[in-house]
Order: structure tokens, then sequence, then C-alpha cells
């Protein structure tokens, strides 16, 4: 629980400087181009690392169970343009159908 | 809304955007935000957060994907170092968008920095639909998107009480979809595709050796592949 309330006031004390870095802190500077590039690179490295731990981590294990083909199923919709939350339900029913049978 | 409501708007009406025309900026938006703060107060709950950190998180640092991961990596395990520098990683790129829009906030410094704080992705992207970038769509976008984020999220804490083992439900699988789905829309460039492979590679070699969340720190060494031309 502790632990949560240092994660929750060290993110947002952190994440107001960033919002706050140009409308208060910098002006129109721009960042450095290499600075910028990878800055650029951060969200897709992130969110992809992120979907490789939520499909297959597990207890210090690469653990593949129901979440894989929920994800997969999840990423063809993606492809085809569906939309976020929609992705998020097939994801959610499939992997919970693959448990109920399992 | 009222007139009286906008009068933060200074500007000639005919020719400027108002508030308002903001906030009706985002209501095609609002199921999106919506459900995230629903699912966020979800997961939040089933990952012991607790109900008042969840809805604080998204008072304070209302940015979806950043949360998501905090609660994700304490969720696997992770330590506090690891989900705060989740989090952290991910919202950098705030530096950047936040510098694109310095010059529209009016005001002195109390009054930006507060309402710099209602720059997320969605908000920045509509108010930049016109060509530049408009304070009031902004502002009038960001504060929908604000209370939205904030009220869906109390809600998912109630409602995550109730629905008791979110894995059950295949919650799970839905977090990566969605990791998944905001990933998307930038890997329309070759060099973001091959960071985000690279970034695949490390999460999944460290996943079986290092302790939790501590393999999405290192993949975000996959950034550096923008130093290279």
């Amino acid at each position: 629980m502790r632990d949560a309330w240092i994660v929750v006031a060290v993110v947002g004390a952190i994440t107001l400087v960033f919002k706050a870095a140009g409308p208060v802190f910098l002006g129109r500077r721009q960042l450095p181009a290499g600075v910028q590039s990878v800055v650029d690179l951060i969200a897709p490295v992130m969110l992809i690392a992120l979907v490789v731990t939520q499909t297959l981590g597990g207890d210090k294990e690469i653990a593949v169970d129901a979440r894989v083909p929920g994800v997969a199923v999840a990423a063809v919709a993606i492809w085809k343009g569906a939309p976020i939350v929609a992705a998020m339900a097939i994801a959610a029913v499939v992997t919970a159908l693959v448990r109920l049978v399992a | 809304m009222r007139r009286s409501n906008v009068r933060s708007v200074k500007a000639d009406a005919s020719t400027t955007p108002r508030l308002r025309d903001g906030v009706r900026a985002a209501v095609p938006l609002a199921p999106g935000p919506f459900l995230f703060g629903l699912s966020f107060g979800i997961l939040a709950e089933s990952a012991g957060l607790g109900a008042a950190a969840a809805v604080v998180m998204s008072a304070t640092t209302f940015a979806g994907a950043a949360q998501f991961a905090a609660v994700s990596v304490l969720d696997s395990g992770g330590t506090v170092a690891a989900a705060i520098m989740a989090a952290v990683f991910l919202n950098a790129r705030y530096v950047a968008i936040s510098l694109t829009v310095a010059s529209i906030f009016p005001g002195g410094r109390i009054r930006r920095l507060a309402e710099s704080q209602l720059i997320v992705d969605e908000s920045w992207a509509l108010s930049g639909r016109s060509g530049r970038f408009e304070w009031p769509i902004l502002a009038g976008a960001g504060l929908l998107l604000y209370v939205l984020w904030v009220g869906s999220t109390t809600l998912g804490t109630v409602v995550g009480d109730v629905l008791g083992d979110p894995n059950a439900l295949g919650l799970d699988a839905a977090f990566a979809a969605l990791f998944l789905a905001l990933a998307v829309p930038y890997l329309r460039e070759r060099k973001a595709v091959q960071a985000a492979v690279l970034a695949a590679a490390i999460t999944f070699v460290l996943i079986p050796i290092a302790p939790a969340g501590v393999p999405i720190v290192a993949a975000a060494t996959a950034c550096l592949l923008g130093l290279k031309r």
C-alpha cells in the first residue's frame, strides 16, 4: 500500500513537470535533433515491451497460456482496424473462454 | 454550457474557437477515455493499489498508458523503482509534446502550470487540427477528458471491488491488447518498427532471468536506435 502511494506521488510529480516543460519552463525551445529522435521512439518501444510482459510474463518464466490466443485474435482485429475498446473486449472474451474450457 | 462559463476566452469570438468548441471537439472521443478509466480503476483495484491511490493517480498523472504501465509492473511483482521508471519513460514524450504548444498558453506562470496539466495525447492532437495549435481547443478538450478520466476511474474501483478475480474474465489479455492498440499508430516508420522489435526481444530474453519490471525498463534502451542515422 505504501509502495503504491510512492509510485503515485513520484510519477504524478514528474509528469506534472514534463507537461509544464514547454508552457512554463522551457518556452518555445526545441529539443536537440538526437534527443528528439530518441524521444520519438519511447512510446512504441515501451508499449511493445508491455505487450510482451503482459502476454507472456509468468513467475520469472515465459508462460504461454490462455492470454496468447486472446491477444493474437485481438491483434488481427487491430490490424483490421477495430477500435481499441473492441480489441480489448475480444482479447478478454477469447482468453476467458479458453480458461473456462481448459 | 452557458456563456458565463467561457469567460476565460477573451479573443475575438468570430474567428477564434471558444473553450466550449474544445469540449465539443472531444465529445466523439469520450467513450474511449471513459472505458479506459473504468478499466484502469478495475485493474488498480485488483492489483492492490487501492481505490484512493488509483483515483489520485488519475487526477494527478492524467496519462493513461503510463498509469497502466506502472500498475501492470506493480501487479506482476515489480519494484517501486521499476514501476516509476516504466511510467516516467512513457511520459517523457510529454516534454516533446508540451514544447510544441509552449506559446499558446495565456496568463502567468501559475495559470500556465495548472492548464498545462490538461495536455494529453488526445487534447493535443485535437488542438492542432486546424493547422496551428489553439489553446481553447486544447483546454476545452482536456477539461472534458479529465473529468471523464477521473470519474470513470472512480467508478472502476467500485466495479472492480464487485468483480472478484479480473483475470478469470481475461482482463490481463485485454490490457495486452490495449498496449498493442496504443503502439500500432507509432509503427508506421521503419525505425519505430526496428526499435519495437528490439524492445520485444530484450523483454522476452530478460523475463526468465531478471526480476519483474526490469525487462520493461531495460527494453527502453531500444530507443537509442533513434541516434542511428
